[in-house]
């Protein structure tokens, strides 16, 4: 899934998937409810502040018009140092300030010293000080408290990540083999990258929001209420009818998100797919019709672009406009209050304050909700895999064969599979093995060969039947023990980003340097590998420098390292030529001597010296023995070992 | 990144125009606010003042608002036709460029860089321009306009604002440098468990055989804790940067009330309303520049990962393709499905070695020509070479007698039915697939049948729910390889050349299937060329001319008997496979 593109993936059981997962948060919950009363406590003092800053607000108002009551002017009246004129000519000014109060304030100012003195506006720094100084300790501690608190969350969230990405790899290795069958490796890539991603992500970020926008919300509204309730109603409706307006857009914008996704799907999957087929576009001249269907999906991206972006461009406008409409109204019916002299001018710049701490959480609600909900989609996926049925427990068994004591006899009994439980595809394979024998299974595409191999190794459990080895059940030996006493080596040349030293020892640890160039030698690479630069510390990563050939050889070289009785080859030289395939088939067979070996081949010359040889077709054993008894039997083994020569 | 912008047209350019003077305007409207706002307050503050001059100012307010918000959805919409029309026309580009390219390119670049060229880091840029187009506009007018209408207000507010702004600047500068490189490092730890979960997928089978569990779950552990550890690293940085906004927002507001209290204090009576009114606006104001600073600061966050998706853009669109057209349409009369090599020589232009050296041979129409050679002789090296995969780099190869290079190339591949070794299909039907291409004729339904009855595949169709109507899933993961070959060899077929190609391509295929798949191909194409590389002797030893490689030299031409006698390397490559007397009585 490409990155960058937004999730809006809805959960199947969102309140379940929530649960859930906060059940797995389980080990970190103390920190967790710490973290999240620290949110709770910074968004109160938040809350606070307004009401402190109108005070602030008040008295610097205070501070501003000049102390004309009855108080100062009886005092001025009454003080004897005051001459008598001048006492007349305040009182004068008195008298016309209600009728013209143009030039009032310079003419108070051009009083006499002593009666200015009385009346001159007071602002009282002290006091302002004081206040300032409890406002900036409320901010930094609200600053702290946050820093602490997203430090705690992010702490969290990437633990707790780093948990689920472990219990998903773990679990890759508990799982029947079966569910890679069905699931393909995208998919549960997505899932310990993308999904785990998503959700750390977003808990991180929703969470505190969530809680911090909670508190916000529904603190202004009481705050509100408390401070004076014909303001609080003014805000709250003109911001709801703008919000009312906003959940319409986003609704309709939600929609053409979807499409722009899934469009974006398309067209991604159009160029993976011209891409990675280039030669034979080319080939075909298929450009023109290449480049038709491009355009067309790329218009109709176009479209979904332009409108989800124009849509999702209106949100941030819009919440502007609904803190200016806020603001007005607050204004407007504020000063209608001050003017009756209901309120103070300090209630009006608390309100300002409110109507942003009432609009803002609700637009951070909404948004930590759609966070949530691709979270829950998420972890559902994260959880589905969790959750599938792992390899049935092995823990009651008690039987093991060791590998040194190991005969090597191991019996076929009637042996029945199938992969979907309805379709068998080994219907009745029976056949026996004694120690030390070259065993070939042969047959068209499909028969059940590496079926075979698959059940003998306990990769998929028999529906009916047994598989014995040295007489014992392979029901009653642990998977771990069955795979020591097996060598196996298989035609995709799996190989690990790491050194050639590393991917030959895998793990096995106490192999030599000198027993890892001796196998290579067997295989015929200890040339190629020491012209390598660094020879066995050379990486084998995406590197164009060691071929497919190459590759395998090296698996089969890691096979030799270890040490086993049974080996089984499943088209373990495929993608060697056939000369190459002549030499390691020599080396191979010194190695085999006194193993019990199975090998799978598609070349028929590549088995004609094996003591046994089952030919397979539709998960039946049709005809066994040796290559020339077969050929003189002349059936299904003959017919298709001479249509190798056919005309 | 301004390299690609050259793409916008006349019209986006307009567009852009328009944009910038509605921008313009709404930060007019946005500026004028205070000012009524002011307005407001002074009235409220003023006793005696009529309830109609304040709704006057408020109703003027208002008007501004809605102002500002028409022309900011004026720009919303001219911005999204911008970055999508420009998103549209870049992934154009960058796709029919593409389709430009040779082998040579599509090599170099890899098919999965370039698939998250045309689509990741298209979209990339498309968001920053989505967003960052309004915020590069708006910013700058904003910060100069509001600055210009506080800058003489107060010298002590202004102060205060500025080195606001700079702690802002200085934090976020910070962060970038320490937090970026990191960035890289955790995409880079991302891809790596992506890496090693999928070795742990692919290799589930081989990891349970050698009881490897543990070892690969280590490996895991350790990229997972690195990855944690340099991701809550960052986190944790990146927690400094919302307290410290909060914080700077919140003390420039106490900051000017406070330094508010001391100016009226000391001013005189006239002045301390208006100087309180002044108050007002600058808290405002001083928001207004921070915000616009904090939007320079977001752009210049998301600048460096759009212009490293534009680099990657650019190495594509720059990219000459070294395939250059010729104009010849059709082949010398009378020399009709020939192919002839004239001392042939290839290596990758950039590499060392010649992967082939000096091969010459001449194929006569309706000839069956097999190559043989062990891994890495060049083979399929080879082979490319003719429908021009890749270009010769010494020597010519003529088709009908015409140099390859002079061909018009679509004519070219009118001639060649291809079918490569990992069959490929197309997310579509069966029918589609095998009808796949143009080969300037129409493709009738009954060649198609037909191509499908001789590559043996009717028999796997017809068991399909919908037969050929039956919908194959991208990639071809809904059927099996042999069926995938079967229906590439049918698309072959169907195409109708005068000279197939084969690239050993019926490897999944069994004995059987081939053998009749085969008889039955040359049947229906008496006339036909048909080239085939192949492994097994089996399928070549009927072959009209058998062409033996060995390390990218030609060690021998002629047919199966002659080679048994005079080539060593034959002999050796057959005689692993066959024993004597099977190949004698062959």
């Amino acid at each position: 899934m490409p990155r960058g593109g937004r999730n809006f993936e809805k959960s199947k059981d969102f309140k379940g998937s929530m649960k859930r997962l906060l059940s797995n948060l389980r080990p970190w919950r103390v920190m967790l409810i710490i973290a999240l009363s620290l949110a709770m406590i910074s968004a109160i003092l938040a809350l606070i502040s307004p009401n402190k800053l109108s005070d602030l607000a008040d008295m610097i108002t205070s501070g501003l018009t000049p102390r004309i009551n009855t108080e100062t002017v009886s005092d001025i009246m009454s003080d004897q140092t005051i001459s008598a004129n001048d006492k007349l000519a305040f009182s004068q000014l008195l008298e016309n300030a209600k009728t013209e109060d143009e030039d009032i304030l310079i003419k108070l100012e051009e009083l006499p010293k002593p009666i200015y003195e009385k009346i001159k506006p007071e602002m009282n720094i002290k006091k302002i000080t004081k206040l300032s100084l409890v406002l900036a300790i409320i901010y930094i501690v609200s600053a702290l408290m946050s820093f602490i608190q997203s430090l705690i969350l992010s702490t969290i969230s990437n633990r707790f990540a780093q948990k689920l990405r472990s219990r998903i790899s773990t679990k890759i290795n508990l799982l029947p083999l079966s569910y890679f069958d069905h699931n393909e490796t995208g998919d549960v890539l997505s899932r310990i990258t993308n999904d785990v991603d998503t959700i750390a992500q977003h808990l991180n970020q929703s969470l505190s929001v969530l809680v911090t926008s909670i508190t916000l919300f529904l603190g202004s509204i009481l705050m509100m209420f408390i401070t004076n309730w014909i303001m609080a109603l003014t805000a709250i409706i003109s911001s709801l009818i703008g919000f009312a307006f906003m959940g319409l857009i986003l609704g309709k914008s939600q929609k053409y998100f979807i499409q722009r996704q899934k469009q974006l799907g398309n067209l991604n999957g159009h160029i993976e797919e011209i891409y990675s087929g280039h030669n034979i576009v080319k080939a075909y001249n298929g450009e023109k019709s290449a480049s038709l269907e491009f355009d067309a999906l790329n218009n109709r991206l176009y479209y979904c672009n332009r409108k989800s972006q124009f849509l999702s461009g209106l949100m941030q406008p819009i919440m502007g406009f609904v803190g200016n409409f806020g603001y007005v109204a607050v204004c407007v019916v504020g000063a209608l209050l001050t003017s009756n002299n209901i309120i103070s001018f300090g209630v009006i710049v608390a309100f300002m304050i409110y109507v942003r701490l009432f609009t803002n959480p609700l637009n951070q609600i909404a948004q930590a909700l759609t966070f949530l909900q691709s979270t829950a989609a998420a972890s559902e996926r994260v959880f589905e895999l969790l959750d599938e049925k792992e390899l049935p427990n092995e823990d009651e068994v008690t039987i093991s064969i060791d590998n040194d004591k190991v005969k090597g006899n191991i019996v076929f009994d009637h042996v029945k599979f199938s992969y979907d439980g309805k379709n068998d595809v080994i219907k009745d394979f029976s056949a026996s093995v004694k120690a030390g024998e070259k065993i070939a299974i042969v047959g068209p595409t499909g028969a059940g060969k590496t079926t075979m191999v698959n059940l003998l190794m306990k990769f998929y459990d028999i529906k009916s039947g047994d598989i014995y080895i040295d007489g014992i059940s392979t029901k009653k030996l642990t998977r771990q023990n069955i795979h020591d006493l097996f060598v196996m080596v298989l035609q995709d040349t799996w190989l690990f980003d790491g050194t050639i030293r590393d991917n030959l020892k895998f793990n096995n640890t106490n192999v030599t340097d000198e027993e890892i160039m001796n196998a290579l030698k067997t295989v015929g690479i200890n040339h190629f590998v020491t012209t390598l630069p660094g020879g066995l510390d050379a990486k084998i990563g995406d590197s164009e420098t060691v071929s497919q050939g190459q590759k395998q050889l090296m698996t089969i070289a890691r096979g030799m390292l270890k040490k086993a009785p049974f080996l089984i080859l499943d088209e373990a030289t495929s993608n060697v030529d056939t000369r190459t395939e002549e030499l390691v088939q020599k080396a191979m067979d010194k190695l085999t001597i006194g193993k019990t070996s199975f090998i799978i081949a598609h070349r028929l010359s590549t088995i004609k010296n094996a003591d046994l040889i089952l030919v397979m077709q539709d998960g039946n054993i049709v005809e066994q023995g040796t290559h020339d008894t077969l050929i003189a039997a002349n059936g299904f083994y003959a017919s298709l070992y001479n249509s190798q020569f056919e005309k | 990144m301004f390299k690609l912008f050259g793409k916008l047209s006349k019209k986006d350019l307009l567009y852009a125009i328009i944009c910038v003077i509605l921008v313009a305007f709404q930060v007019w409207l946005d500026l004028k606010l205070p000012d009524y706002m002011s307005e407001i307050t002074r009235l409220v503050q003023t006793s005696g003042s009529h309830m109609r001059d304040i709704l006057i100012q408020g109703g003027y307010m208002m008007l501004c608002a809605i102002g500002s918000l028409i022309s900011a959805i004026i720009v919303g919409y001219f911005a999204a036709l911008i970055s999508a029309s420009f998103s549209r026309k870049l992934r154009k580009d960058i796709f029919n460029h593409t389709l430009t390219f040779g082998m040579n390119e599509i090599k170099n670049f890899q098919t999965s860089s370039l698939i998250t060229r045309t689509t990741n880091d298209v979209t990339q840029i498309e968001m920053v321009i989505a967003m960052g187009l309004q915020m590069l506009i708006k910013a700058p007018i904003m910060a100069v306009w509001a600055i210009s209408k506080i800058v003489n207000k107060s010298l002590e507010w202004s102060a205060l604002t500025g080195s606001c702004v700079i702690i802002l600047l200085i934090t976020i500068i910070c962060l970038m440098i320490i937090v970026l490189p990191r960035f890289k490092i955790v995409q880079k730890l991302i891809d790596k468990i992506n890496g090693v979960t999928r070795e742990n997928l692919t290799g589930i089978r081989v990891i349970h055989a050698f009881n490897a569990e543990d070892f690969q779950l280590n490996r895991f552990e350790d990229v997972n804790s690195t990855l944690t550890r340099t991701q809550l690293f960052n986190q944790r940085c990146f927690a400094v940067l919302n307290p410290v906004m909060n914080l700077i927002m919140h003390f420039l507001t106490l900051g000017i009330y406070f330094i508010g209290a001391y100016l009226i204090m000391n001013a005189s009576m006239p002045e301390k309303i208006t100087l309180f009114g002044d108050m007002v606006v600058f808290t405002s104001y001083g928001m207004q520049v921070i915000m616009s600073f904090l939007m320079l600061a977001m752009i210049f966050m998301m600048w460096p990962r759009a212009q490293v998706s534009a680099g990657r853009i650019n190495e594509v669109l720059d990219q000459k393709t070294s395939l250059k057209d010729g104009n010849v349409l059709d082949g010398v009369k009378g020399m009709t499905g020939t192919i002839q090599f004239k001392d042939v020589s290839f290596k990758y232009p950039d590499a060392e070695g010649y992967l082939l050296k000096n091969i010459s041979f001449t194929i006569n129409k309706g000839e069956t020509v097999a190559f043989i050679g062990s891994t890495g002789s060049g083979k399929s090296t080879l082979i490319n070479l003719i429908p021009r995969f890749y270009d010769v780099s010494e020597g010519s190869i003529y088709v009908d007698g015409v140099d390859v290079k002079d061909y018009k190339l679509d004519h070219l591949h009118h001639k060649i039915g291809y079918v490569p070794q990992k069959a490929f299909m197309f997310n579509d039907s069966v029918y589609n697939n095998v009808a796949y291409g143009d080969n300037g004729k129409e493709t009738t339904s009954k060649r198609v049948n037909d191509a499908i009855r001789i590559a043996q595949a009717d028999e796997f169709i017809n068991k399909m729910d919908n037969g050929l109507e039956s919908h194959i899933a991208r990639g071809g993961t809904n059927i099996s390889g042999g069926q995938k070959q079967r229906l590439a060899i049918a698309r072959a077929i169907a195409y109708d050349p005068e000279i197939y190609i084969f690239d050993d391509s019926f490897s999944a295929l069994d004995y059987k299937t081939d053998s009749t798949l085969r008889k039955e191909l040359k049947e229906y194409t008496k006339n036909a060329t048909t080239i085939i590389v192949a492994q097994r002797i089996g399928t070549i030893l009927n072959a009209d001319k058998i062409i033996v490689l060995d390390r990218g030299k030609c060690v021998g031409i002629g047919r199966h008997k002659d080679l048994m006698k005079n080539c060593e390397v034959y002999k050796e490559i057959a005689l692993s496979q066959l024993s004597k007397e099977e190949l004698d009585n062959a």
